[in-house]
Order: C-alpha cells, then structure tokens, then sequence
C-alpha cells in the first residue's frame, strides 16, 4: 500500500499541450475520481501514472520512489480498462493467473490465489469460464480480480463501469467501493460520470484543458465550486451576476442577494452560483433571499421533478424539488425562489 | 429472392468445378488422347510413378512453396507488426508501396526480377526463385496478417504490460495466440501463391530446378499424356486437404469478436 505522487507533470501531444504543471498527491488507501469532459487529460494523467506515456516534464512517484523512467510493467501497478481487456484465448483462471505468473507465483500458491480474488468479486467457480462466456459485469469482475491478485501498488480505473447499463454499473459501485475498502488500495478512477465520481471518492479532482481547477472531498467540491466551470461541470448550477455593494450583491434588476462567502471589492463585478436543488418555492428559516421567476418547463421524473424558470430579465434558472405530493407547478406561473446565505457560492472568476 | 441466389450461386460452382472434375476424371480415362467413351484404368499413375521429370519437378514445387511461405509469413508478419502497432515516418507510404505488386502483371514482375537478377549476379535457379516466390507473396501476407491485427485491440497488449509483460513478452503471449490464424491463413495463401506461380519460376528456374507448372508447359509444348492430368489431381488434392485443415483451425466466416 503506498501513496502516489505527481509533481509539476506537463505532456504535449504534437503542439497540443494536453496537461500542464499538474502537482497533486494521492495518499495511502485513498480514491480519488479524476473528473472532467473529454479532452481534459483526465486518461492523459492516469497513462502517465501507469507508465503507458512519459510526461514531458515533471516526476511521478509511486510509494516515494521515483518512477518517471521506469515502464509499466516494472511499476506494479493494477490497472482495469474500459473495455474489460481480458485475453479472449485465456479461460478465468488464466486470466487471474497472469500477473501472478509474471512475478514468478505458480502452482498450487496461484491457484489458492485467484481462488481468492475470485471469491472477493464473487465469482467462485468461474475459473474454468472462457470470457466469451460472460456477461459485461461477469467479465468487470474478473477484470478487477485480475487486476487485484498482484496485490499493486496503486489501482488504476479508466472508465471501467461506462460500458455496463446502469442498474449492474450501480452494482458494481457498490462491489467496487467495497473491495477496495478492504484491500486499502490506493485507488485513482477516471470518468466522466459525476454522480459515480461523488459517490465512490474521498476525493475529486476536475480538470479543465489540462489542469486540475479543484481538488478536493465530493462534499466540498459540490458544495463549494471555485469556478463557474466546477459549478457548472460537476451538477447544475444557476449562474447570477451582480455588483458588489454593503456585503451583498445587487443584481441586473435590482434583487439583492446575501452570500456568506468572500466577496470581492466594492463595487466589483461578480458572478453567484446556487444550486438548483438548494431553491425552494416555499420561503424556508433562513431564506434570505428571493428571486421573482416565471415557470416555463416542467419535467416530471418521477421522485425528482425539475423546473425551467426565467426572471424578468431573461436570466434562466433551473430549480429541482422533490416529489412529495404529487402536485407540479404549472407551466406559466409566476413563483418566487428562495434560499439562504449560505448557498450562494462565490465564483472566483 | 433467395432461391434466384441459391441458383445463381450453383451456376457459379458448376463452372467452378466441372472443368476439374472433368481433368481429374481424364486422368483415369485410358486413351492418351483423351477420347471417350470411358474407360477406367489406373494406368496413368502408374507411368506417372516412373516419370522422374514430373515428379521432380512436383516436390521442387513442394519445396519451394513450403520454403516460401514460412519465410514470407515471418518476414510479413513481422513488417505487419510494425505498420499495425508501431508510427514511424514513411509508414502510411509503405503501407500503400505493398499494394501494386499484387496489380502488377506478373510478366513484368518476372521479367523486371530476371533482369535486376542477372544484374546483381544472383542468376537463376533455387535461390533466385525463394527471392522471387517470397517477395511476391509477402504483400499477401501483410494484407491478411494486417487484417487480423485489426480484430485485435490494443488494449489487450496494454492489459499485459501492466500485469508485468514486457513488450516482447505481451506480443508473444497475447497477441500472437490471437494472430495465430491469421497467420495460418497467410501461410496458407503463400503456400498457394508460390504453388500456383508459373510465370516468375518460369524466368528463374534454371536447367537443373524447375517447378511442376513450368514443367507442365513445356510437357504441353511437346505433347502430353493424361500423366499431367494423374499429378494435377494429386496436387489438387493435396491443396484442397491444406485447406480443409485451415477451415478446421481458423473457422472462416465465424464472427469473432476479440475483446
């Protein structure tokens, strides 16, 4: 069990830069969700920690020993892809067996081995399947066990779950998570799939053209965005902008609006973020601020219900609720939003 | 629709095969000059047995072929690595440079070989024809080896480095196994290619190493008997059994789907 280090990492591919001046550390036992849209360098960064791609610049450490030079396959590392990658022509076992043989483990001691990291992904008595024989999640878990069996120093994810449907991909979060509490490997997951992200990490990184914007715990990261661009890529976001004046902000239309954050200078242009689930048609303790909207979609989704709304100023909002009687709002009504201080986040640009 | 298919496809077989059943039924018919009604002997094996020329010249044929595809699938495959998982500068431009030689007559390619042959001193004989036989057949080799690197992802070669495979090792235990029968077929079609291969051995065999087609023409030439029609057929049979065997290993037409 070791920590993961990167220090000042920079890759170009061409004249693209596709990741720059990256420092960022993962410590022991921890799962960090690398997040962000496609192009972002999120797969970059996680190829160079693997070893599959040298950064130009920088260092990456793996239990505090410089690795930048050495290749994957002296990293010891565990790695799971999103297309399962497991080898047609190998049965389970096999499969499993790989990187043990590798390492020199055969025999009786291999066998005892993948026995037991098929136990842990709960697939006893698939050792002798063909993959072919499997089905998406089946074939996940095996990917998993093989990558776990060689007990690595750090487990690399790249998207495993995004080919499955989402009732096993909601499964095999739970497997995952649970596995690798119990292993305590230290664990870094890239994808794209937000709610995943916040739900499996102690901590979330986004990245934006080839930077980490934010780092930190999912709570802190979604309830506190740095930037317009957290705010809006990690959940939704309403987006107000404003002037400062007396420790408020007057908005377009006059609406003052109290935060509890640090607002820049008098009289400074600056941009709020509020959650939409954080606004409440009904004015609640605390409730300090309020915004005049007009409904002008409703999307019903069962348990959550969300709203377009516009002000009269044309800024839209979005606003989500729960479903807790069945009764919606209809279409063209006018309605005023509330909620407190304390969630209207401050962008920092 | 289908039967109109069905019917389209028998037409195609019949002229297919009835002209090689016919050749294969001469060869037991006993006049020499192949005039019916028929009447069956086995006479022509017989005489066939003790014709060294033709023979001789079948296992040269046997030889050169066998020679040729295991040299031309190793050299193929390996150039097939390299344009398939490897970017280098000049790749997309060799890739292209394998092309022609397959659409170039073989009268040229034979006569452009005699002459850069006799050259470079290399002359003619078993030697010259390997070179020949090879250098013809490895554009075979890179299109059919190349396609099967195509069904093969990358990632598999990824899987294994990170389990602890060197490259070398990767290739070997993931990537080859799952070549493996399209590496056969290449062999296979070397195999073929060479067998087949009148024109360029008929430049660079020499007085002393000739191949069965080349010896067949010049029998032709003189006069022939249904003797040509005895080892045709063993031949053929011989092929088509190659062939079967390849069926059994790579299955054809089976959708594989290797992830």
């Amino acid at each position: 069990m070791t920590n993961v280090d990167v220090q000042a990492v920079a890759k170009t591919f061409g004249t693209v830069p596709v990741l720059t001046d990256i420092s960022t550390s993962f410590p022991v036992g921890s799962f960090t969700s690398l997040l962000g849209p496609s192009g972002s360098g999120k797969t970059t960064l996680l190829r160079i920690v693997a070893g599959f791609l040298q950064p130009d610049e920088g260092v990456v450490k793996i239990g505090g020993s410089d690795v930048t030079q050495v290749p994957v396959w002296g990293r010891n590392i565990g790695m799971m892809f999103q297309s399962y990658a497991l080898f047609p022509h190998m049965t389970v076992a096999k499969n499993v067996a790989f990187g043990l043989e590798r390492r020199g483990i055969k025999g009786a001691e291999a066998r005892r081995l993948v026995g037991e990291a098929l136990e842990m992904v709960r697939l006893p008595g698939f050792a002798d399947r063909m993959p072919k024989q499997l089905s998406g999640g089946q074939q996940q878990r095996v990917a998993l066990a093989r990558a776990i069996v060689i007990k690595p120093s750090v487990l690399l994810l790249d998207e495993p779950l995004s080919a499955l449907d989402r009732r096993l991909r909601q499964e095999m979060q739970v497997e995952l998570l649970r596995i690798q509490r119990e292993s305590g490997l230290t664990t870094i997951f890239v994808t794209h799939d937000q709610e995943e992200a916040l739900a499996l990490s102690d901590k979330v990184a986004i990245l934006d053209k080839g930077r980490i914007v934010q780092i930190g715990a999912p709570q802190e990261v979604y309830e506190r965005p740095l930037t317009r661009f957290a705010a809006a890529f990690l959940g939704d976001s309403n987006f107000l902008t404003g002037v400062v004046e007396n420790g408020a902000v007057r908005l377009a239309d006059g609406t003052v609006v109290q935060a509890t954050g640090v607002l820049p200078a008098l009289g400074q242009t600056v941009t709020l973020a509020v959650r939409p689930e954080k606004m409440s048609v009904t004015p609640a303790e605390g409730a300090v601020n309020r915004i005049e909207a007009q409904v002008k979609t409703v999307i019903y989704a069962g348990p959550a219900l969300s709203y377009h709304l516009q002000t009269a100023d044309g800024t839209e909002l979005k606003l989500f609720a729960q479903n807790h009687d069945g009764r919606l709002l209809p279409e063209g009504q006018k309605v005023t939003l509330h909620w407190s201080a304390e969630h209207t986040i401050v962008m920092a640009d | 629709m289908t039967r109109l298919g069905q019917v389209y496809l028998g037409v195609i077989l019949v002229f297919l095969y009835t002209p090689i059943l016919v050749l294969m039924a001469m060869g037991f018919n006993a006049s020499p000059l192949y005039e019916l009604p028929f009447s069956f002997t086995t006479h022509w094996y017989e005489t066939l047995a003790g014709n060294d020329v033709l023979l001789t010249a079948g296992l040269h044929s046997i030889v050169l072929a066998l020679v040729t595809s295991v040299v031309a699938t190793v050299l193929g495959t390996i150039a097939s690595v390299a344009l398939s998982r490897r970017t280098f500068r000049g790749r997309n431009l060799l890739q292209v440079l394998l092309l022609p030689p397959i659409a170039i007559p073989w009268l040229i390619t034979g006569t452009a070989m005699l002459i850069f042959f006799y050259w470079t001193g290399i002359g003619r004989g078993l030697h010259a024809l390997i070179i020949g036989h090879v250098a013809m057949a490895i554009p075979y080799v890179v299109l059919v080896v190349g396609t099967g690197f195509k069904t093969i992802r990358t990632d598999l070669e990824e899987a294994a480095m990170s389990l602890g495979s060197t490259p070398i090792h990767a290739f070997f235990a993931v990537t080859l196994p799952l070549l493996f029968p399209s590496i056969l077929g290449a062999a296979l079609f070397a195999f073929a290619v060479s067998l087949d291969q009148f024109v360029i051995s008929y430049f660079l065999s020499s007085p002393g190493y000739s191949t069965l087609p080349v010896q067949i023409y010049s029998a032709i030439r003189k006069g022939f008997t249904p003797e040509i029609n005895a080892i045709s057929t063993l031949l053929l049979l011989g092929s088509m059994a190659v062939i079967l065997i390849f069926a059994r290993f790579a299955k054809p037409g089976e959708t594989s789907d290797k992830r």
